[in-house]
């Protein structure tokens, strides 16, 4: 992956091999440790980890912006730079005890990660790592995932 | 067409799929019975088997752009498009795509909508599938096929897991073959 550049990553998603070897890269990654949930963040993460969980054999769960999910849902506001949103799981999606997987497409400032390893942990699910292509380190995400690991593909400045 | 009746009559597989399928009622509004699609992603066998029948049927028809609309049909396309060596392109909601997009506005019930794409995803000439997680009335499709159809791409089929019942008996949208696997389910099917 090194070297490459790209602007957004729909531009990665129209060259089948780069895609595939994007997923190929966190299937390698992720395919021994017993993960039994990828949870993806609405709406990129979405192209990311259904990919994933199908390889590794782990189920996946939508994390989702307000009033999309139609069952029960757990509810997790953060802050943005103006405001707040808010991300939201559905009840019974994960059990306690579960090893997940957060997927995104990138990440910035690291509220929406944040945000969705709180509602796993709600749950009594364990995070074992949040899994982005890229990443804004100038934006310092990575602080603020209290520890938890991060594994990126690409880093953008 | 539904999978049924093309080749997958008694398939297994499909039943199952059908199964994993959670209905919940009044949502958004009341009066609507609501095809959940999230149950099925959370059954690893039947999430696979749906994508695997979607590839058994596209693996061989020459197939280079897989369009998923957004959201729920980026949880299939891209699955898809990756074991056919197909690209994957997001169709998405207003100003959520960078870049300069076409835009084809499309009827709701009450107002209109807008599903937008990237200048230059797609070449003419080239064969493209839609996928989505479900089809109702077929405008959010029918908007689909003219984006493609602007940037001067062939659209082969469109393929969807569930049917409402206004697109049972209709073998094509907007000319185009409709390729789905399951009905809608009642709460009363529900186990």
């Amino acid at each position: 992956m090194a070297g490459i550049m790209f602007q957004d990553i729909t531009t990665l998603l129209l060259d089948p091999q780069a895609f595939k070897d994007t997923v190929d890269m966190f299937v390698e990654r992720y395919k021994d440790k017993n993960i039994s949930v990828v949870a993806g963040i609405e709406a990129r993460g979405f192209i990311f980890g259904p990919p994933i969980a199908l390889a590794t054999g782990a189920k996946f769960v939508p994390l989702r912006k307000p009033k999309k999910l139609p069952g029960e849902v757990i509810s997790e506001e953060y802050i943005l730079e103006y405001g707040r949103d808010c991300l939201q799981m559905h009840v019974g999606a994960v059990k306690a005890g579960e090893r997940a997987l957060v997927v995104d497409d990138l990440i910035a400032t690291g509220g929406t990660l944040c945000a969705a390893m709180n509602l796993l942990e709600r749950v009594g699910a364990h995070v074992v790592e949040c899994a982005c292509v890229i990443e804004l380190p100038d934006l310092k995400g990575r602080e603020r995932l209290n520890g938890k690991p991060l594994y990126v593909l690409v880093e953008s400045h | 067409m539904f999978a049924a009746e093309n080749g997958l009559k008694g398939d297994p597989r499909l039943e199952a799929i059908s199964r994993a399928i959670r209905v919940v009622p009044h949502f958004p509004k009341p009066g609507i019975m609501f095809q959940d699609i999230t149950t099925l992603l959370l059954d690893h066998k039947a999430f696979k088997d749906t994508v695997e029948i979607f590839v058994d049927r596209y693996r061989d028809m020459d197939i280079s752009v897989v369009a998923g609309v957004e959201a729920r049909g980026f949880m299939f396309g891209p699955s898809i498009a990756l074991a056919i060596g197909a690209k994957f392109v997001p169709l998405r909601k207003p100003r959520k795509l960078p870049g300069e997009v076409f835009s084809e506005e499309y009827v709701l019930e009450y107002g209109t909508d807008c599903l937008q794409m990237h200048v230059g995803a797609v070449q003419a000439g080239e064969r493209a599938i839609v996928i989505d997680d479900l089809v109702a009335t077929g405008g959010t499709l029918s908007a689909a096929i003219k984006l493609l159809e602007r940037a001067g791409a062939e659209v082969v089929e469109c393929g969807c897991v569930i049917g409402l019942p206004e697109v049972k008996g209709q073998r094509r949208l907007d000319g185009k073959p409709l390729y789905i696997l399951v009905e809608p389910r009642d709460i009363d099917d529900c186990c």
